[in-house]
């Protein structure tokens, strides 16, 4: 277990030498995307379009956030992670076309998405389900927000800057390996000797 | 009585009540490596959350109240039926809380944390002149792996144990473990998932004073822990930190077991109401 501070863009370097069980602190540019957003960016980028800010090296964070305006500035009040499994059936080609170098969310995810980010160099970075205010703390400023009309605050796109962001598991490495798969093949076979064990 | 109110709900959101805390630091020794890197970000949030009086997880939750009231306290049950809506409402704007009611038709959210049938009040009839009201608002997260087991009762307890564990594995990481598990068993159907759910409300500390029962939870965590779930569901020591046991009689064709999950964040308070004097507690 290795523990990393990585500074955003990150790179492909960066990225494949991290292994499964290494904790990262991130801090640069991230930006917030959940259900609608994957949709919206994958549609724009279907048609050949352009989006409005470059996601090439950064970390997509799977978190509908609850903000503030402070005069003509937005304000991020908790920002805790949502379950990422909802992002399977989209997170591969999301992967692949925007060329971001990592995941965060919690509960984690599965094979397709495992197989993308071995294939591409990404990886997923696991933060505490519920530690809405201590996510909050680690976000100095919010850089932009996109289709807030369109999408509402918790769907938008917001461009967060963070500084040592984390602690993030690394959860699924650039090398194939996804530890919640380990954990649950392992809990399997411990399920089965429990219940005979009855 | 609604400042009261609004003020163990502000308790039960923004504090984590001390028998939960403890529990957490007491398994954050035991913990892997990586366990406790998830548990220590967990008691910051948590001291976080009690500094700056704020919510401490952005999911706030839908409300129960659970209300005891003596057959000789002065105001009636109508009454305070209209002061904990009132309550929930003030609550969410004043924290504020997430709105966390929607209608099922529509789809639409409600806006205050108040809608058909929600928040959910439990009326309990005492002797006495005294009224205590339990909080419990509780995420979805944790709701969405709730189950209800019809187990043959000649499998008895046997089968209660085999039905919590399945619930344990079924959940894995989706109700942000380690969490606490609430455990109804007997009664009706409706009866066994209210208890489960009451069980929540129990010192998470301690266990059962029945020594039969204690027994009973103290099997679940050990065998529900040696799934190796872990905090997060990342793998580790802690996949529950404790399980409590409420029941009732039972039909002799049934043995209905309801299985309720709190995330680590239990958020829990009291009111207390006897003669002038009122309590807010946890």
């Amino acid at each position: 277990m290795v523990e990393y501070h990585l500074k955003t863009p990150l790179s492909e370097e960066d990225v494949r030498k991290l292994k499964v069980g290494d904790i990262v602190y991130i801090s640069g540019k991230i930006f917030a995307a959940r259900d609608a957003a994957h949709k919206k960016i994958l549609e724009l980028l279907k048609k050949g379009e352009r989006l409005p800010f470059d996601p090439q090296g950064l970390l997509v964070y799977h978190v509908g956030p609850v903000v503030k305006k402070v005069g003509d500035k937005w304000q991020v009040v908790a920002a805790g992670p949502t379950t990422s499994a909802r992002m399977e059936i989209m997170e591969a080609e999301f992967i692949e076309m925007t060329g971001i170098r990592g995941v965060i969310g919690k509960g984690g995810m599965f094979e397709r998405t495992t197989e993308a980010m071995r294939k591409f160099g990404a990886f997923y970075g696991a933060f505490v389900g519920g530690a809405a205010l201590l996510a909050a703390k680690a976000i100095e400023d919010v850089e932009d927000v996109f289709w807030l009309e369109e999408l509402g605050v918790p769907e938008a796109v917001w461009l967060f800057k963070v500084r040592d962001f984390g602690p993030l598991i690394v959860a699924i490495d650039s090398h194939g390996n996804n530890l919640y798969m380990d954990v649950i093949n392992k809990a399997k076979v411990q399920l089965e000797v429990l219940l005979k064990s009855l | 009585m609604l400042k009261k109110v609004v003020e163990a709900i502000t308790l039960a959101e923004c504090n984590l009540p001390p028998d939960v805390e403890n529990i957490i630091r007491r398994a954050y020794e035991t913990e892997t490596e990586m366990g406790k890197a998830q548990l220590k970000a967990i008691l910051e949030n948590v001291r976080i959350a009690r500094e700056m009086r704020a919510p401490i997880c952005q999911d706030t939750g839908l409300f129960s109240y659970y209300v005891e009231i003596g057959d000789d306290f002065p105001i009636r049950a109508s009454k305070i039926k209209k002061v904990l809506i009132d309550a929930t409402v003030e609550a969410t704007r004043s924290i504020p809380l997430r709105p966390n009611a929607i209608d099922v038709l529509t789809e639409k959210n409600t806006g205050n944390n108040v809608g058909q049938g929600i928040p959910d009040i439990s009326w309990d009839h005492v002797d006495g002149n005294t009224l205590r009201i339990a909080v419990l608002p509780k995420g979805g997260g944790s709701s969405y792996v709730a189950k209800l087991h019809s187990i043959p009762p000649a499998k008895g307890l046997k089968g209660v144990v085999e039905a919590v564990i399945r619930s344990v594995f079924d959940a894995g990481s989706m109700p942000c473990p380690p969490t606490f598990v609430g455990i109804g068993i007997g009664g009706t159907e409706d009866l066994a998932m209210k208890l489960a759910k009451k069980a929540l409300l129990a010192r998470m500390d301690e266990n059962s004073k029945n020594e039969e029962l204690a027994k009973l939870e103290r099997e679940i965590v050990d065998k529900a822990n040696s799934l190796g779930i872990g905090p997060m569901g990342l793998g580790g020591r802690w996949t529950i930190f404790n399980a409590r046991i409420e029941w009732a009689s039972r039909h002799p064709a049934t043995l209905l077991t309801g299985v309720c999950f709190s995330c680590w964040a239990l958020r829990k308070a009291f009111v207390e109401v006897s003669g002038d004097e009122i309590r807010v507690y946890q």
